[in-house]
């Protein structure tokens, strides 16, 4: 491996990803050459366009649906998947063949991530794809695409951050890590994307030393086209320098910019089936659309009150088959405002519906579309946050309380929105005698991500502020606890912690002193829990109960001892270790006392 | 001597022989001819006119079609229909229009300045960039009211285009199966 020339951002996004690179000779300090890399996509049969922005989308064409040679490439003359905005506009009609929202399957503990599963309602012809080979598709095209843009220079050579949502449990994290592995970047460090959004804001602001002082307190919201991710982010001083930690994310909230546009389009639909206009499903989306550049027009004040649509007909025939619709501003305040910002007080908490039972294989979408009452519960969840932080004063209140916010993510291109945001927050700390936020201004909402990541990949290398993480939860083993069955109760099950809050890339956490027994020649599968409040808990650490506040389940892990030198069936005892990659993932293995062999502990493990 | 100029007499003379030579020798005669016929012009030089790529401007229309459907709105006979049915296509074409050339193309306008406001153009003003009109005489430097500032692409991003491509097609048809 040469030395690398760029350090390279990939926002590996839910409904759009983007590559960002800064020229390292060229970059010394704080002075940094960046730009964002124009992705080549299909744009049309036989047209090859670059684009800021990859849309997230795969579609997977028919033998007989496009001329030879049409989807060429320019580093592929016959890619077997179609990505980016043609794949994402063909599916608008065939949906039954586009793969969308990867990214929510990857960490969908309740599916296995590398069977063929998408798209969900494909038909049987459809050589249907997994969710890790639809990451590692997007991530080989950016790669590809940037490989053949730079002649002599190879991606995989260079310094190389691939970003994920803060949210993401230690599986999902993995999966992300093997889809780069397939994509042809071994060597990719993954990172957080609030911490990206803050790293760009940090490389944009040339005076960011002097807007932030040791015991801020930032909040990152980042709403995307699909995953809402929150993080909150310490100032902290160290030996006289500043210094950044992370000590908490929220959950996952798989709720963006493309539902709030979805439902708006689902209320003018309404309206517009009341006066006996029927929609498709394609208009359905250019209603959508029209929808989100009228909530960016009406939230940033640039149209008065009512926000005119048209949705074009299928047809020849557009001047009498355009179907006319207004996004009114009220329609707008009930359904985006009271929907997904409704003011609630800081003790409201997102609400948990119960679905039906016969729930479709589908993804675990946020019950609550508030995302207010997300943030609510989440300051209230992480109280105790920076109690252990010097310079920070001890919890008062009822909630943990931000000093500033950071804004990321498309769905903030309306105005409007962050003021919202913003203005109910003030109203929360007000009432807990809180000082008012900052907001730390001038995002770039569509490519922070990627530059940040960029930004970190060059500040890694050497000088700058890094922001410190580690893992944003501890992790815990379920044991079951030795007693006699009795039919119909589950034997009691105890959480081990394997590894503690807060344990940064290229660490090992001490291995928990219990001994566990393991099968040979079989696979054993544990529970396996995160707590994003427990900072306290060490390896070893025994949890006979729990609330749900605290300990959350996690998909299943699974551990499998060959049974080499050991007869079946026999029960070999081990401790298990658990470390964090320098790349950022973590690694769970079991070894075995008697011999000390190590045996690699899966993450991803359908739980069924 | 034959700069000199030849008296009356002389010309007298000269003019009789020239008559009958003239009318018995072909060959003088010729000469007489050539004498009297203007010089011919050369030939004008044929200047060459650049053929238009065709498929360049059929890729601007099938962008223009599939973001903005721009053929089927000239295709409609507007006289038969409301303005407001016409407004809420208008709106179709203008949205995604504006989109396909954004994405085809960087503009610029070519005066920064104030449409409206009184400008000056240098001495060496590109003619190619702004045109004068309205009393146009004199030297320039001239003055006068900016009344349109132009537009200069400053970049264009034209799809690359692949082997076999029939830019013929500038809106495939569409089959529901």
């Amino acid at each position: 491996m040469s030395s690398p020339s760029y350090a390279i951002g990939v926002d590996l996004g839910t409904t759009h990803s983007a590559l960002s690179e800064i020229e390292l000779d060229l970059s010394e300090g704080e002075e940094v050459a960046q730009q964002m890399f124009s992705v080549p996509q299909s744009v049309a049969p036989f047209q090859v366009e670059a684009r800021a922005l990859l849309p997230s989308f795969a579609y997977i064409p028919h033998e007989r649906e496009f001329p030879a040679g049409s989807l060429a490439l320019p580093w592929n003359a016959n890619p077997p998947l179609l990505l980016g905005g043609l794949a994402r506009d063909l599916g608008a009609k065939t949906p039954t063949r586009l793969v969308s929202s990867a990214k929510s399957w990857l960490c969908h503990p309740k599916v296995d991530r590398r069977a063929p599963i998408l798209p969900v309602d494909a038909s049987e012809d459809v050589a249907r794809i997994s969710p890790l080979e639809a990451s590692a598709a997007y991530l080989a095209h950016l790669g590809q695409a940037w490989d053949a843009a730079h002649p002599g220079t190879k991606l995989s050579d260079q310094e190389l951050v691939i970003t994920v949502p803060a949210s993401f449990d230690p599986a999902a994290r993995e999966l992300t890590a093997q889809a780069a592995v397939l994509a042809g970047m071994p060597g990719a460090t993954l990172l957080e994307e609030p911490q990206a959004a803050l790293y760009a804001w940090i490389a944009r602001t040339p005076d960011f030393r002097s807007q932030l002082t040791p015991g801020d307190l930032i909040l990152v919201v980042d709403v995307g086209g699909g995953t809402t991710d929150l993080s909150l982010i310490a100032v902290l001083e160290e030996e006289g320098r500043l210094a950044l930690s992370r000590v908490a994310v929220g959950e996952h909230i798989l709720l963006g910019g493309d539902n709030m546009d979805l439902a708006l389009a689902h209320a003018v639909g309404a309206e517009l089936r009341a006066e006996g206009k029927m929609l498709d499903p394609w208009q359905l989306r250019a209603l959508a659309h029209g929808c989100r550049a009228g909530k960016e027009a009406l939230l940033s004040g640039a149209a008065e009150s009512d926000y005119p649509l048209a949705i074009p007909s299928r047809g020849r025939h557009l001047i009498g088959g355009t179907l006319r619709a207004t996004l009114r501003r009220q329609l707008l305040d009930r359904v985006i405002f009271d929907g997904f910002f409704p003011v609630v007080p800081v003790d409201s908490r997102p609400r948990h519906q119960e679905r039906g039972a016969l729930t479709e294989l589908g993804l675990p979408y946020a019950r609550d579309a508030a995302i207010t009452r997300h943030v609510a519960a989440f300051l209230h969840r992480q109280l105790d946050a920076t109690a252990e932080l010097p310079g920070f004063e001890s919890a008062r209140g009822t909630f943990l309380h931000p000093t500033a916010v950071l804004f990321n993510g498309g769905v903030f291109k309306a105005p409007g929105l962050m003021d919202r945001l913003r203005d109910l927050l003030d109203t929360w700390l007000e009432a807990d005698g809180a000082p008012p936020l900052r907001v730390l201004e001038g995002a770039d909402l569509d490519h922070a991500v990627a530059r940040g990541a960029a930004y970190y990949g060059y500040v890694k290398r050497g000088g700058g502020v890094r922001i410190r993480g580690g893992t944003a939860q501890a992790y815990y083993v379920g044991v079951e606890q030795a007693m006699p069955a009795i039919p119909g109760v589950d034997p009691p099950v105890r959480a081990l912690c394997v590894a503690p809050f807060g344990l940064e890339e290229g660490m090992t956490a001490d291995e928990p002193p219990q001994q566990l027994g393991l099968v040979v020649g079989e696979s054993v599968r544990f529970r396996f829990f995160g707590s994003s409040v427990r900072r306290e808990d060490v390896s070893g650490s025994v949890l006979e109960r729990w609330t749900d506040e605290e300990l959350s389940e996690l998909g299943a892990i699974e551990a499998t001892l060959p049974a080499d030198g050991a007869s079946p069936g026999d029960v070999v005892p081990v401790r298990l270790s658990a470390r964090v990659t320098e790349l950022g993932v973590l690694e769970l293995s079991a070894i075995s006392l008697e011999g000390e062999r190590r045996y690699t502990i899966e993450l991803d493990v359908r739980s069924d | 001597m034959s700069a000199s100029r030849p008296s009356f007499f002389v010309r007298f003379s000269l003019a009789f022989a020239a008559f009958f030579r003239t009318l018995f020798d072909a060959d003088f005669a010729a000469g007489v001819r050539d004498l009297r016929l203007p010089a011919p012009e050369p030939e004008p030089e044929p200047v060459p006119l650049r053929e238009a790529d065709a498929d360049a401007a059929m890729q601007l229309l099938a962008a223009l079609q599939r973001k903005g459907r721009f053929l089927d709105f000239l295709g409609e006979d507007v006289s038969s229909f409301s303005d407001a049915d016409i407004g809420a296509a208008a709106r179709v074409v203008h949205d995604g229009a504006k989109l396909a050339v954004a994405e085809l193309f960087d503009l610029v306008p070519i005066r920064s300045e104030e449409e409206g406001s009184e400008i000056e153009l240098e001495a060496d003003y590109d003619a190619h960039a702004v045109r004068i009109v309205g009393d146009v005489r004199g030297q320039p430097p001239f003055r006068g009211t900016l009344s349109h500032a132009g537009w200069r692409v400053a970049a264009a991003h034209l799809p690359k285009l692949a082997e076999g491509h029939d830019a013929r097609v500038v809106a495939p048809a569409e089959v529901e199966l």
